[in-house]
């Protein structure tokens, strides 16, 4: 790959930072209230449930620039799926990673112009973004507002039921971003994708 | 196709029974039948304390007259006889002399039992402790600022006053019955200044630091904040000033949540349930961020986690290696 690509235009730089620095706050916050202590208070509660709503909030207005964006930007493309040749797909970017990379083999799908993620980052995207992100917010806007949230579901109480589906896709989405910042690391060099993410040239 | 079929059903079938079971479970006992044997008696007084109106025959018209009753007077006969002093005559606690109308005027000077003259050093109610919470309410706010002018019976209505934190099994109920208590002062200034010329302050402005205010007074009694924890007593009586009260959030939101001895001190039997979650007593009524970790969960998470940093480390070992 020698000449640049301009990947990732400006929009996305801004939303990927602001959220992925709001990301780093709600982590934060969520793990403290979740694990909050009279003795080891890691945020005092009501600061980090004040910066809890706030960064929730933050991700919320830009997921809708993400959406908005992908809506209408040619960034869009590259979050299909052709659902027919996925799983082959998925299998050789599996293959990759576990062995073909240690014997130095070329990747199984370059990057190009036509495609910036390949098969497992462009599942794992979608997933979070399309899924789970989604439920993060909806499931958080129901605990900020709890007065809508249906009070008992099969005799267990709705916020409860609120709770635990954010929490758990709360988890999913640090366990992806974890995995997601170390394969970020498989570049031209280690640190060349985040920097990419900053000036947008690949 | 059939067979998977009926087996949905069935799998339908058993979870629908063992909600429908649960409800039954935790529905409330059935008070056996009661006789209401001052019915009668008490009618004389309720024909016109029972109603918004009452006659009476006035001589210098020679005709009977209606009149408003009162509305301070006025007592609600369905809660009286579901009162804990339902098997009472009025005239147990008042004089004889008020069957004749109009009361006689002295009847106003008459001295009113409190609870200590009839429940003080009785063993029937000793798991009551009455005097323990005697010696607690004299150490509250209330009875030193107020002494003798606030007397039980401002928070327990004679007429209608009827334990709940010890028998309901619906806690949120509890929570609006006593909740109401506080209220019926701290949010009436008409019953507030009959005990102090103060302007009443806002309960609603001078809790704005706790954010869900609705959410929070409908799922925590004001006690639980504002009164002195007593592991003897089941509802504590001593209501500090307010600089004591609970302001940290964490004193509720953490594992050992001070609403387990508290709120939910009857209901506490095991401090994890079945599904694994912490202090499950709570997770019918409520669920209280900090309190209600599920264990579990907790552990799964932990697991995974551990195996995702891991697989990180591993991958990211073997190519340096493999450079
Ligand atoms: C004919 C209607 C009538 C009947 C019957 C009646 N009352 Fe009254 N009662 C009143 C009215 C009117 C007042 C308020 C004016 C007054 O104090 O005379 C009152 C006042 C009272 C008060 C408040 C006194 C005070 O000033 O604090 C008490 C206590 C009371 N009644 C008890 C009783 C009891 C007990 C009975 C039954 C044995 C009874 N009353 C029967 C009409 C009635
Ligand atoms: C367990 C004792 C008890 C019983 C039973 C009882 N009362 Fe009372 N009643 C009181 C006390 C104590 C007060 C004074 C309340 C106060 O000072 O706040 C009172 C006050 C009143 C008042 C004046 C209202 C007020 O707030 O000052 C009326 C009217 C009254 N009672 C009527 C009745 C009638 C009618 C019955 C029967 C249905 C009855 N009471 C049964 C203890 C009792
Ligand atoms: C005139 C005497 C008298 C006064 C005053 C009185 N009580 Fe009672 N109380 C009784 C009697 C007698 C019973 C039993 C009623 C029954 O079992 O039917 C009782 C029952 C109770 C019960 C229910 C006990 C049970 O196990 O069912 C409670 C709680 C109670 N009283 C609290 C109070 C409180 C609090 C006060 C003061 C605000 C008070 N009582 C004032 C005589 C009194
Ligand atoms: C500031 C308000 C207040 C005052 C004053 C007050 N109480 Fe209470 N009391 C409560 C509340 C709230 C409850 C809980 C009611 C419930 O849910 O059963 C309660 C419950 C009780 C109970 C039942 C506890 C149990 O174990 O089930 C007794 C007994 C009692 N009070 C006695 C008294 C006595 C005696 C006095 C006066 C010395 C008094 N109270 C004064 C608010 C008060
Ligand atoms: C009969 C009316 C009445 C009832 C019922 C009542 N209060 Fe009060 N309360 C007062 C008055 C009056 C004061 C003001 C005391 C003073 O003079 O400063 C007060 C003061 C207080 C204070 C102290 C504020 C400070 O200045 O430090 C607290 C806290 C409080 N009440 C909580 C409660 C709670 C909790 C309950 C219910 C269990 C309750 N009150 C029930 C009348 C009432
Ligand atoms: C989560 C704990 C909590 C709960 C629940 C709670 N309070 Fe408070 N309350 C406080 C704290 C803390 C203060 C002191 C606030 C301050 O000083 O700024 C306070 C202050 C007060 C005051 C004094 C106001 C003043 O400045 O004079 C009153 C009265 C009061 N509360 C009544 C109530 C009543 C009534 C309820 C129930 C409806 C209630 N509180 C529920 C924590 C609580
Ligand atoms: C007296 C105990 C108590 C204290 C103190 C308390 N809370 Fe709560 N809080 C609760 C309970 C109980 C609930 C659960 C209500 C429910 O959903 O059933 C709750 C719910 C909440 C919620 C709503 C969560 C949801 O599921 O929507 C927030 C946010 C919250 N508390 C924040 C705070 C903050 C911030 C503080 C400190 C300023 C605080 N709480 C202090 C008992 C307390
Ligand atoms: C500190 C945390 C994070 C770092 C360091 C980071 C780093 C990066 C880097 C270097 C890229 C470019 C490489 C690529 O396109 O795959 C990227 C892209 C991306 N990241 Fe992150 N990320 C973080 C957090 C997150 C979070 C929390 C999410 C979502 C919840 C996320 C979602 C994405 C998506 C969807 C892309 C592709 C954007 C596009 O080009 O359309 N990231 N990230």
């Amino acid at each position: 790959m020698a000449e640049k690509i301009y990947f990732y235009p400006v929009w996305v730089r801004i939303w990927h930072w602001i959220n992925a620095l709001m990301f780093l706050f709600l982590i934060g916050t969520g793990l403290s209230m979740q694990y909050s202590s009279v003795d080891y208070p890691l945020v005092r509660f009501d600061l980090a449930v004040t910066i809890h709503n706030f960064a929730g909030i933050a991700v919320t207005v830009c997921y809708f620039i993400f959406v908005i964006g992908n809506l209408f930007t040619a960034n869009g493309k590259f979050y299909r799926l052709k659902i027919g040749e996925i799983a082959d797909q998925l299998k050789k970017q599996f293959y990759y990673y576990t062995f073909g990379i240690f014997k130095h083999e070329p990747a199984p799908f370059p990057l190009s112009e036509n495609r910036k993620f390949n098969p497992l980052q462009k599942v794992s995207y979608i997933f979070a973004m399309y899924a789970f992100v989604p439920l993060m917010i909806i499931s958080g806007f129901g605990l900020l507002f709890p007065e809508v949230i249906v009070s008992k579901v099969f005799g267990i109480g709705g916020i409860h039921l609120t709770d635990l589906i954010h929490i758990i896709s709360g988890f999913i989405l640090s366990v992806f971003m974890i995995i997601h910042i170390y394969f970020c690391t498989i570049g031209k060099t280690a640190l060349s994708n985040f920097k990419s993410m900053f000036t947008g040239w690949h | 196709m059939i067979t998977g079929l009926s087996k949905l059903g069935l799998a339908l079938f058993t979870i629908c029974a063992f909600f429908t079971c649960l409800q039954i479970g935790f529905s409330q006992d059935e008070v056996t039948e009661r006789e209401y044997v001052y019915a009668e008696d008490n009618q004389q007084c309720l024909k016109c304390h029972g109603h918004k109106t009452y006659y009476f025959y006035n001589e210098g018209v020679g005709h009977e007259v209606k009149e408003r009753m009162n509305p301070y007077f006025v007592i609600d006969s369905a809660e009286f006889y579901q009162s804990n002093h339902w098997n009472f005559s009025c005239t147990d606690c008042h004089s004889m002399d008020y069957r004749n109308f109009p009361h006689a005027g002295e009847l106003r000077m008459e001295v009113k039992a409190v609870c200590m003259d009839c429940h003080g050093g009785d063993d029937t109610y000793a798991k009551y402790h009455f005097e323990g919470v005697d010696e607690e309410f004299i150490k509250s706010v209330h009875s030193t600022k107020h002494s003798e002018d606030f007397t039980c019976w401002m928070c327990h209505n004679p007429h209608s006053y009827k334990i709940n934190a010890r028998n309901n099994t619906n806690v949120k109920q509890t929570i609006i019955y006593d909740n109401n208590i506080c209220l019926s002062c701290h949010a009436d200034i008409n019953k507030y200044q009959l005990i102090s010329d103060k302007i009443n302050p806002n309960v609603l402005v001078k809790h704005e630091w706790l954010p869900n205010q609705a959410l929070h007074f409908a799922n925590v009694r004001c006690i639980e904040c504002h009164a002195e924890r007593n592991d003897s007593i089941l509802v504590s009586h001593n209501i500090q000033t307010k600089d004591k009260a609970v302001k940290q959030c964490v004193e509720c939101h953490s594992q050992n949540s001070l609403l387990m001895a508290s709120l939910y001190r009857f209901q506490v039997k095991e401090s994890r349930n079945k599904l694994g979650f912490f202090n499950a007593s709570v997770l019918s009524e409520s669920y209280i961020i900090g309190a209600n970790r599920n264990y579990y969960l907790n552990v799964i998470s932990i697991v995974i986690f551990g195996l995702v940093f891991a697989g990180v480390l591993f991958h990211g070992i073997l190519r340096i290696l493999k450079k």
